[in-house]
């Protein structure tokens, strides 16, 4: 199984390679990605940088560019498609139809992998992007039972890729449109979800507040660690009840499912966390190239090493990990 | 004339419970009603022949019936009862999943898609008009400015592709693996002991300044500010749009529906209060804003 990682920046990008990637992804510096954060990713003399690092070492690099542009943002994003092309990118992510369109018929050498934000969680839906836009891969959506990977694994008419680490997106990707319902950007149309620019942050007498446009997600008391106010990820009221409705602060961990993954014939494993630090991705990817090396070197007799479980619980949101959707239990 | 249409019902009602609404609705002014589970795999009070022979009844009222998929597709079970919807030639299918949209591609039936497929430009609606697609819904958080070049753009290429808009009810923002209302009880998803029966119009979600944020809906999660371009039709009727989508709640709907028509015929509508589920107003997303927004 290949390791893709996330590059948000150069120096991310080089820190996963010289950890073990063996492909790594990266956005332009603007909205045509689902990573658009303040600093983040990457112009283009930056991205040729990173591709010659990465070729040299005999690693791929992939591009996304996985938002859905609307009509006066459509050159933008064909040019953003142009772009990556120009870069000698080795695949490109993509989630808009048109836009799979545009690059099947303008590049149609340069594999096209399905982004997450494509939300196809079937063969039938994989079969589409198959039959209309000769996609060669697809990232599936973070919802599904590992039962449920297998009945689509055993179906996919193209190769698969799974999320392995990282936050957690609790609805399905490509679908959820929360954060502009209470901010005015989104995944889908800006690449963001509950923005910085709209988090605000406040110490009162009953504990630290954060908000997000104003709406209060969570209230902190003395001692409670504090998170990032991601809008599903805050303690809310239900019937009289406060608490996590949606989900807790909690970080996708599946180094347990790996020889699972790779029995259904899983293509390749995800690390979320393009807005990480390079000393992070060193981390996580280097943990993960150990976990697969060791998954290649001993069939059969894989297990989960302490080290790895405690270097990742550390780099968790809350110092939590879970299984996901991938556990039943979970939903 | 400007089209009415019913979306399909988004909770969870009785099997007698739906058929007494839509014996009802079948005497409102709607041009076009949308039938079929669109959420939940366990929401089973209806089976497909149920549908099929509701379809059937609605459709000799001289209604136009449109069959509604599930949204979120997961497992084998859900790809058959999708493949049933598919498997017949006397209704138009509204694909809510790219799933549904391959099966009906391969069946060769007429499809429109839902607000949850994502159309935000017009080279995609080109690529699903080339395999059939009859018309579209714009997706809810798009605004005006954009269904305006979607419109222009469409016309431009010669293709006849009406559009829909999502313009009353609470909106469904998202949709999630896990089970909400089952959560709040404490059960697991796929032993829920049908809570939701429980909750016609959703559960509200707060926040801890008594806001009204979201709707929870089983596996979904809809908007706790219900969405109202009543004022707003005129607008829409001239820039094109080809039907108002009304979103079914259990109280109220026929005075909700009698207003709309009132609207689109250009007369005055009835001001006194509806009997409705209590909560805010919402419109934002019509004016490129946060979708909780409401501009007066």
């Amino acid at each position: 199984m290949e390791l893709v990682c996330p590059a948000g920046s150069l120096p991310a990008l080089k820190a996963a390679v010289d950890n073990g990637a063996d492909a790594v992804y990266f956005g332009f510096r603007d909205s045509t990605n689902a990573r658009q954060f303040a600093g983040l990713n990457f112009n283009d003399k930056r991205a040729a940088e990173g591709v010659e690092y990465a070729h040299s070492r005999n690693r791929r690099v992939f591009c996304a560019i996985n938002t859905y542009p609307q009509p006066d943002g459509w050159a933008q994003w064909t040019a953003a498609v142009d772009r990556a092309a120009a870069l000698g990118v080795d695949a490109i992510i993509l989630a808009d139809m048109g836009l799979l369109d545009y690059a099947a018929n303008r590049y149609p050498h340069i594999p096209r992998h399905l982004s997450v934000q494509g939300s196809a969680t079937s063969y039938e839906a994989l079969s589409f992007y198959k039959d209309n836009f000769d996609i060669r891969r697809a990232v599936l959506p973070r919802v599904l039972s590992l039962d449920q990977v297998r009945g689509v694994a055993r179906n996919s008419p193209v190769e698969l890729e799974v999320f392995a680490f990282g936050s957690l997106c609790i609805m399905a990707e490509g679908r959820c449109y929360l954060s502009s319902y209470l901010t005015d950007e989104s995944p889908n149309t800006r690449g963001a979800c509950s923005p910085a620019k709209a988090v605000r942050w406040q110490e009162t007498p009953q504990g630290l507040e954060s908000r997000l446009n104003d709406v209060l997600i969570d209230l902190y008391g003395p001692g409670e660690s504090a998170g990032y106010p991601t809008l599903c990820k805050g303690r809310f009221e239900v019937e009289g009840s406060v608490y996590h409705a949606i989900e807790e602060p909690v970080s996708l961990n599946t180094l347990d499912l790996l020889p699972e993954l790779e029995a259904l014939g899983i293509s390749a494993v995800k690390i979320e966390g393009r807005q990480r630090s390079p000393a992070y991705i060193a981390d996580v990817a280097g943990t993960w190239r150990s976990a697969l090396d060791n998954l290649k070197r001993t069939p059969g007799m894989f297990t989960v090493e302490n080290e790895w479980r405690n270097t990742l619980a550390g780099l968790s949101e809350g110092g939590l990990t879970t299984l996901g959707a991938y556990h039943r239990k979970w939903k | 004339m400007m089209k009415l249409s019913l979306g399909p019902i988004l909770w969870f009602w009785s099997k007698q419970t739906v058929f007494d609404f839509y014996a009802e609705a079948a005497e409102w002014p709607v041009d076009t009603l949308y039938l079929g589970e669109a959420v939940c795999s366990r929401r089973r009070e209806l089976k497909p022949d149920d549908w099929f022979a509701l379809a059937r009844d609605l459709k000799a009222c001289g209604k136009e019936v449109v069959l509604s998929t599930q949204t979120l597709i997961e497992s084998e079970a859900d790809l058959r009862r999708l493949r049933k919807i598919c498997e017949q030639n006397e209704f138009t299918v509204e694909a809510n999943d790219q799933s549904a949209l391959q099966v009906a591609i391969r069946n060769r039936i007429p499809f429109v898609t839902g607000p949850s497929m994502n159309i935000y430009n017009v080279a995609t609606l080109v690529v699903l008009a080339k395999q059939g697609l009859r018309g579209w819904n714009l997706p809810v958080e798009l605004g005006k400015e954009t269904l305006k070049q979607l419109i222009g753009g469409v016309n431009s290429t010669g293709l006849e592709l009406p559009s829909e808009v999502f313009s009353w009810g609470f909106l469904p923002l998202a949709w999630s693996s896990r089970c909400f209302t089952a959560r709040h009880y404490n059960l697991p998803k796929d032993n829920c002991e049908f809570r939701c029966l429980q909750h016609p119009d959703g559960m509200e979600l707060r926040s801890r300044e008594s806001q009204e944020l979201f709707r929870l809906n089983g596996i979904s999660t809809l908007s706790g500010a219900r969405y109202d371009l009543m004022r707003e039709l005129p607008e829409m009727a001239a820039m094109g749009v080809g039907t108002a989508r009304l979103s079914p709640e259990l109280h109220g709907m026929a005075e909700v529906v009698q207003r709309f028509d009132q609207v689109r015929r250009g007369e005055v509508p009835k001001t006194d209060p509806l009997q409705l589920v209590e909560a805010p107003p919402c419109n934002g997303y019509w004016y490129g804003m946060p979708g909780m927004d409401q501009v007066v």
